[in-house]
């Protein structure tokens, strides 16, 4: 009894390490679980949706699934970057109630995959970041690194999308 | 190869039938009716017949009469699935030619048991 | 060995199903004038097969109750009893009560059992009434076996003789048919013999002196057997029970107290001693003589393959039908269609592969060719794919039988139902959404349309009312029509009906067709009271709107006195759409053909500024509002906004206007596949899907009616 006891206690200790993508925008490094990345791509023209928020970039044809593209720098309010041939697109999933979407958030470029001890992510701080917190689930310093881990389930509401009864319905 | 030809209408019974028989090795021909099994019957020749009584398009006992008349059919174990339980069917399809018969509800075990009674 | 019932569960939900539509179908035929003893059997069989299954798959309470039914059906089918207008209703009523029991079973639910109780003794009490001469007892259900065993003493004997070796004297005497039966006298040996230890003496006295008279295929043999087992006769009469009619039989249990003596000069054992033999040696023996039948004919079946693949692919289908609940039955033709296309798909593959591998300019053509044929086959493949999701229309109307007859019994008049076309295909997600906002129509026929009997005489016309439900194809769409010839919409009490809801102005000015659509309004309602039939003003303007959801229009055709028409109007398939691609800046969009009306290019005069900042323009003495698309999408790459430089493409907003829409440029016009935005994305007024260019770049396609409601914010 004891020694099992002792044994969970010792694996509580041991690091619980998860990966993560980090990747820069502006000067800023941010990082999403690795799970939810479906794949990186480069950047393509978007088809554009009318009458949305600049940062909805528009939709892409992603074999045969219509994925819509966001630029993270403009959702974050950190301005705006043309794109070149470097702009890069991670293109995240996330499940919800059996319903899996797919989008594409362009960032500036991808920087690497780091494995985090989840026991040193810290909680959303108060800090001097742009961005507004509620995207924000930790924060974790590698390499003397500041990475701000961010909220996947919060990057994918946009407007009108988690409400999505009412607008199916205020259109008629 | 033991042929069977299983004639059912209800596509349960006929799945279950088919599913156990070959479960135990045997081939199985499906038929959904009596027509489409005297079609079938006279296509290859069948080492028994397992048969539902009611069947729209021609129902098993007639199906048993009209193989019987078939040369090759003349001593085929042909079997009767009937929820009849009085005499009366029974004895029509025995008149028919019928070797015997598996009353309903049956499960796959003593549809196994009877049919490994007839083909030995 | 162990199967697993459960996979034929659905199977036989799905079945019995069908088999209680069939019933209730054949219900509502029966003329009770002259009944069709076909008709009847069709009903019966239905039950009955239910029952076998229910009681094979475990579901004893629905077999039970079956039982009653089929007893019914049963004696009505022998002509024991008279088919009454009392007795169908009966039946209706459990074809509906067993349909939730089903359902509740499938469902994992637990049955109304309170319910069914009180359906299956009204069932039972029509069962004992009148001219029942049945002499079998009803109240018992029938989930019980097979061979009855006899009274028999053999019990008690048993009992009484534990200790000492039962034997059984067994005297067999086959008739000479006995073998044109597929009975084989080695079986039942051999079944025996594993009930205990079997001694078989032939008895040949039977054979014919001269053995040229003899038919080989009768049985001349005749068996004296001795059993030495621990059984009741109950258990002997089992292995017999096949033949008791085409043999002498006789089974006696030796005086126990007798046996052990008289073992040895048993008198038949004395007369033939030497045929005394191991029952194997027989049962060789006698597999010689009674399979005088050639077994390698079934062995020399050439066509094997056939022969086994055709269970096989029947049970992928079917493993693959219990998984998914939401099935799909596809005629087999379909099926084999795309085979054969898929297959010259591969041919094609094949060659393409081969003018790849071995690339020159010299055959450039034979590749050309190759992509042409791919491009054909994968079109047709697509078209193919695209149909199997067709289903008859039948699989809606069949449900209106069953409504109109309930519902003219309720509301106490008379009609005929009609239904035309309904082997008419529709996508399966039509016949989904389409059903009930048809019931609607229909139920409003019923209630607000067709007119009491004494009413309708009075009028001159005839008696029964008539409701028409029908399909038929036009153009791109499938129209669903319900018809009656009742009182007909009356345009003056609807719009004074609206004047006093408010929904319109008194002094507005509606056109016939405006004022009919009315009563799609909601909060409409214009039955004089409410009825339990077709409800309150909820309904009406939802039955639109579920058709528009299916991007279908609704048409109203009535005449005072003369009757109504109402026209659904359905894309063919919703999967893909004719669409006309258009161009505004660098955008492209696709706009339904089947919204469009004309496209033109505007000149000077015909454009009208509206006070304010509205347009319009004037087509067939008609002012169209205008609508900039890149206004209302706010595109600013737009290539002129001046109206004459571009087009405009007059389109139809489904519930009767129209307006132009501004744009600049026509493309080419395709069919393209519909995919759907909000799958990763989220609805966006004005745009309804988005579908994938030539090219792999996204088109948006326009929701016409959303887009005039954008507009006029």
């Amino acid at each position: 009894m004891e020694s099992v006891k002792e044994q969970a206690f010792q694996e509580d200790k041991v690091k619980i390490l998860s990966q993560f993508l980090s990747f820069k925008l502006g000067n800023e490094e941010y990082a999403v679980d690795i799970l939810s990345v479906q794949e990186i791509r480069s950047w393509e023209p978007v088809s554009r949706i009318p009458n949305t928020p600049a940062y909805e970039k528009g939709v892409v044809n992603l074999r045969g699934d219509i994925v819509p593209i966001i630029d993270l720098r403009e959702r974050f309010n950190l301005g705006n970057l043309e794109y070149d041939n470097l702009t890069v697109v991670i293109v995240l999933q996330f499940s919800f109630q059996d319903v899996t979407r797919i989008m594409g958030f362009v960032v500036d470029s991808v920087s690497d995959v780091v494995a985090v001890d989840s026991q040193i992510i810290q909680n959303s701080p108060n800090f001097g970041a742009k961005v507004s917190i509620e995207f924000i689930n930790g924060l974790v310093e590698i390499n003397e690194r500041m990475l701000m881990i961010l909220d996947v389930e919060k990057l994918f509401k946009l407007e009108g999308i988690d409400d999505n009864g009412d607008t199916e319905s205020d259109k008629n | 190869m033991t042929t069977i030809l299983a004639v059912d209408d209800s596509a349960s019974m006929r799945q279950m039938v088919n599913f156990t028989l070959k479960g135990a090795g045997y081939t199985v021909v499906d038929a959904v009716d009596g027509d489409d099994a005297l079609i079938k019957a006279q296509e290859q020749v069948f080492d028994c017949i397992v048969t539902d009584v009611n069947m729209p398009n021609k129902d098993g006992i007639t199906l048993i009469r009209d193989l019987r008349a078939i040369p090759d059919y003349k001593f085929t174990p042909m079997l009767m699935l009937t929820t009849e339980s009085g005499m009366e069917k029974k004895q029509q399809g025995k008149a028919a030619g019928a070797t015997g018969w598996i009353v309903k509800p049956f499960n796959p075990d003593q549809l196994l048991k009877t049919i490994k009674k007839v083909l030995g | 060995m162990s199967i697993d019932m459960e996979q034929f569960h659905q199977v036989f939900f799905e079945e019995s199903f069908e088999c209680l539509d069939a019933m209730e179908t054949g219900l509502l035929n029966l003329d009770m004038g002259a009944v069709d003893s076909e008709e009847i059997n069709t009903i019966f069989r239905a039950a009955h097969s239910i029952k076998g299954g229910s009681g094979t798959f475990g579901f004893d309470n629905v077999a039970a109750y079956t039982h009653v039914m089929e007893t019914l059906l049963d004696e009505m089918r022998d002509g024991r009893r008279d088919v009454t207008q009392q007795a169908v209703e009966v039946l209706l009523g459990s074809v509906d009560c067993l349909r939730e029991m089903l359902n509740a079973i499938e469902a994992k639910e637990p049955v109304d059992e309170s319910r069914v109780a009180e359906h299956k003794k009204s069932l039972e009490t029509e069962l004992n009434s009148a001219q029942s001469t049945t002499d079998e007892s009803e109240s018992t259900p029938v989930v019980q076996e097979a061979v009855t065993p006899e009274p028999t003493v053999a019990a008690s004997i048993e009992a009484s003789v534990l200790a000492s070796p039962v034997v059984w004297d067994i005297k067999f005497v086959p008739h000479e048919d006995l073998l044109v039966t597929g009975n084989d006298p080695v079986r039942m040996f051999r079944e025996l013999a594993e009930l205990g230890k079997l001694d078989v003496t032939i008895n040949l006295e039977g054979l014919p002196d001269n053995l040229d008279g003899l038919n080989p295929e009768f049985c001349y043999l005749a068996w004296d057997l001795v059993l030495t087992a621990d059984v009741g006769k109950d258990e002997i009469d089992d292995v017999f029970a096949w033949v008791e009619d085409e043999c002498d039989l006789s089974i006696v249990l030796r005086d126990p107290v007798v046996v052990p003596l008289n073992n040895t000069d048993d008198t038949q054992a004395l007369v033939l001693p030497e045929i005394v033999a191991p029952v194997q040696e027989v049962m060789a023996a006698a597999e010689e003589i009674t399979e005088p039948e050639p077994t390698e004919e079934s062995v020399e079946i050439t066509d094997e393959t056939t022969v086994i693949v055709a269970p096989k692919e029947k049970s992928a289908e079917k493993k693959k039908a219990a998984s998914h609940t939401a099935s799909i039955r596809v005629d087999t033709g379909k099926i084999d269609g795309l085979i054969n296309m898929v297959g010259e798909l591969v041919i094609i593959q094949s060659m393409l592969s081969l003018a790849g591998e071995n690339f020159s300019t010299d055959n450039l053509d034979r590749l050309k060719l190759g992509l042409s044929q791919l491009e054909r086959h994968t079109r047709e493949l697509q078209e193919s794919v695209m149909n199997i999701r067709m289903l008859p229309i039948n699989f809606v109307f069949s449900r209106f039988p069953r409504l109109v007859h309930d519902l003219s019994l309720k509301l106490e008049k008379k009609i005929e139902l009609k239904l035309v076309g309904e082997n008419t295909e529709v996508d399966k997600t039509v016949i989904e959404m389409i059903s009930d906002p048809l019931v609607h129509l229909v139920r409003n026929s019923l209630d607000h349309g067709i007119e009491i009997p004494e009413e309708r005489l009075k009028k001159g016309k005839p008696e029964t009312g008539s409701i028409t439900l029908a399909a038929y194809h036009r153009g791109g769409n499938i129209v669903i029509e319900v018809k009656d010839d009742g009182k007909g919409l009356n345009k003056e009490v609807l719009r004074q009906k609206a004047i006093e809801k408010g929904l319109i102005a008194d002094n507005a000015i509606l056109t016939d067709k405006q004022i009919y659509h009315l009563i799609f309004m909601a909060g409409f309602s214009t039955a004089e009271k409410l009825t339990d039939v077709s409800g309150r003003g909820v309904g009406m303007d939802v039955v639109r709107r579920n058709i528009q959801e299916l991007g279908g229009s609704v048409e109203i055709d009535s005449e005072l006195g003369v009757g109504s028409t109402m026209s659904i109007s359905l894309p063919l398939t919703l999967a893909i759409l004719d669409g006309q691609s258009i161009t505004v800046g660098d955008e492209t969009y696709i706009i339904p053909l089947s919204a469009i009306v004309e496209s033109m290019n505007m000149e000077e005069g015909q454009i009208n500024h509206v006070v304010g900042k509205g347009e319009a323009f004037l087509l067939h003495g008609e002012y169209l509002p205008i609508i900039r698309l890149h206004e209302i999408f706010n595109i600013t790459s737009v290539k002129s906004s001046n109206l004459i430089e571009g087009t405009v493409v007059v389109v139809d907003g489904l519930d009767g206007s129209r307006c132009g829409l501004f744009v600049d440029e026509l493309l080419g016009q395709q069919q393209v596949v519909i995919k759907s935005l909000e799958k990763n994305y989220r609805s966006i007024d004005g745009i309804s899907s988005a579908t994938i260019l030539g090219d792999g770049s996204v088109a948006l396609i326009l929701d016409i009616p959303g887009l005039i409601k954008l507009s006029n914010q």
